[in-house]
């Protein structure tokens, strides 16, 4: 049977980690490379790491921190964060990573997201969606989740989709950071409307937060960030509980 | 004698710098080349892969590698196709109908077809041991791996199939014949299970070094 995948989540800034979740302020400080590794050791399903390095210069930064996380660790990674253009994404694969995840140039250029699964493959796009609910749906936020672009998150899932996304990293803007659970509702929206994998993203605070999140939401798999990140749940942890609860988990 | 080496077949498809990182890792002297004579000098060919069917063959044609891996598959030359190296050792692929494979094999590639299930096949799952090879040495009943693929073999030949994996159905996860071996899933990309199939690998590779005469 397929497992169920935990995904620990990094943000890296001018080659270094940082905080723990998306739209909150950012604290401590770390080695990728390193932080990558204990990961791995923990036995986490993949790895995400979000550049959010805002100059652009320093970008060329992330490409040696993945050059060099590549060699390190040999289970699936994904880089996202200021992704713009297919040489951006080639670049980021040539050096190593598994997978991209692309945002806000998603929203501003679709093609992208068919021009690069096209060349690379559906298996290497993950298409990363900010959601914020208004009126009983929800709203999709770029860059960053300060913009808000008035369109419907499930209508662009959906549009994702046949674009040629591979998966879809789903946030919940108004759950990340609360620590008071995913967005079930809008996972369940989400993951019955599609038909690839979606990554649930943003709220989890408790163990049975990863529980509501599959089976509630129907995620595929689940992100965290902060929590990993300040150790407050371990992943053999957090494993060990979803296995005991009958979820298809790789321990 | 053929050197100590093992050749990572490099055609230009995604996911071959993955492959050779991992060996690196492990320390495995290889050749990450698409030159002949280097290739014939190994001990063993990986052929790795991402992408898609058409595309890798018509690559291989480029380089003109088709007939020499071939040859050294006839030749009992250790032979490790991963992802898009398995499904190229068969007649043809649904993904790219009148492009030929490898036709080591008869039979042919095929879509996920089964209702209620996500395609592509993204994740850990896991397999099922079939028969004993010297490939999953070590390796236990129901070891997870990482698998991402739309298409899967369809061997005619039952006796070929190391494992099965169950995905809406149960598919064809790895194969392996003599000294040729196949598998759908990532071993690069599979932690410690995967590490030890790539041990297991090389292993094969320098046993049977002697046996094979070089061709230089």
């Amino acid at each position: 049977m397929l497992a169920k995948r935990l995904i620990p989540c990094l943000d890296i800034d001018k080659g270094r980690v940082v905080k723990g979740t998306k739209f909150l302020q950012i604290r401590d400080a770390g080695d990728p490379v390193e932080n990558a590794v204990l990961y791995d050791k923990d036995r986490a399903d993949e790895l995400v790491f979000l550049d959010i390095t805002a100059s652009h210069e320093k970008r060329d930064i992330m490409i040696n921190v993945v050059r060099k996380i590549a060699k390190k660790i040999f289970i699936p990674f994904t880089v996202g964060g200021g992704l713009r253009n297919i040489q951006d994404i080639t670049n980021i694969l040539r050096a190593g990573a598994d997978k991209v995840s692309i945002n806000t140039q998603a929203v501003i250029a679709p093609e992208l997201i068919k021009e690069s699964s096209r060349k690379f493959g559906s298996q290497c796009v993950v298409v990363a969606v900010d959601a914020k609910r208004k009126n009983g749906q929800w709203e999709v936020y770029i860059h960053g989740g300060r913009t808000p672009t008035g369109m419907d998150v499930v209508a662009w899932i959906k549009k994702c989709e046949r674009l040629g996304a591979g998966e879809i990293l789903l946030t919940s803007m108004d759950q990340d950071g609360t620590k008071s659970g995913y967005d079930t509702e809008l996972l369940k929206a989400v993951s019955t409307t599609v038909n690839i994998p979606v990554i649930a993203s943003g709220g989890a605070g408790k163990l049975e937060h990863f529980y509501e999140a599959i089976v509630k939401g129907g995620a595929d798999a689940i992100l965290a960030a902060s929590l990993f990140h300040f150790r407050e749940f371990t992943i053999p942890q957090v494993k060990q509980y979803l296995k005991k609860r009958d979820i298809e988990i790789r321990l | 004698m053929l050197s100590k080496k093992i050749a990572i077949i490099d055609y230009k498809m995604g996911n071959l710098h993955s492959v050779f990182n991992a060996f690196q890792y492990l320390k495995i002297p290889v050749e990450f080349t698409h030159e002949k004579e280097k290739i014939l000098n190994c001990a063993g060919i990986v052929l790795p892969g991402v992408g898609a069917f058409g595309d890798a063959m018509k690559n291989l044609q480029y380089l003109g590698l088709v007939d020499l891996i071939k040859q050294e598959i006839s030749s009992k030359k250790p032979y490790l196709g991963i992802c898009l190296g398995l499904q190229l050792l068969f007649e043809q692929s649904e993904e790219c109908r009148g492009k030929r494979g490898l036709n080591i094999f008869k039979g042919k590639v095929v879509r996920f077809r089964s209702k209620g299930i996500k395609v592509p096949h993204i994740g850990w799952n896991q397999l099922c041991l079939k028969k004993k090879s010297e490939l999953f040495k070590g390796i236990q009943q129901g070891s997870y791996f990482y698998f991402v693929h739309s298409y899967y073999v369809a061997p005619e030949d039952k006796n070929i199939i190391a494992t099965t994996t169950e995905y809406g159905e149960e598919f064809v996860s790895s194969i392996s014949l003599d000294r040729v071996f196949g598998v759908q899933f990532h071993p690069e990309k599979s932690q410690d299970k995967g590490m030890e199939m790539i041990k297991n690998f090389a292993r094969i590779c320098l046993n049977t070094r002697r046996s094979v005469p070089a061709k230089l």
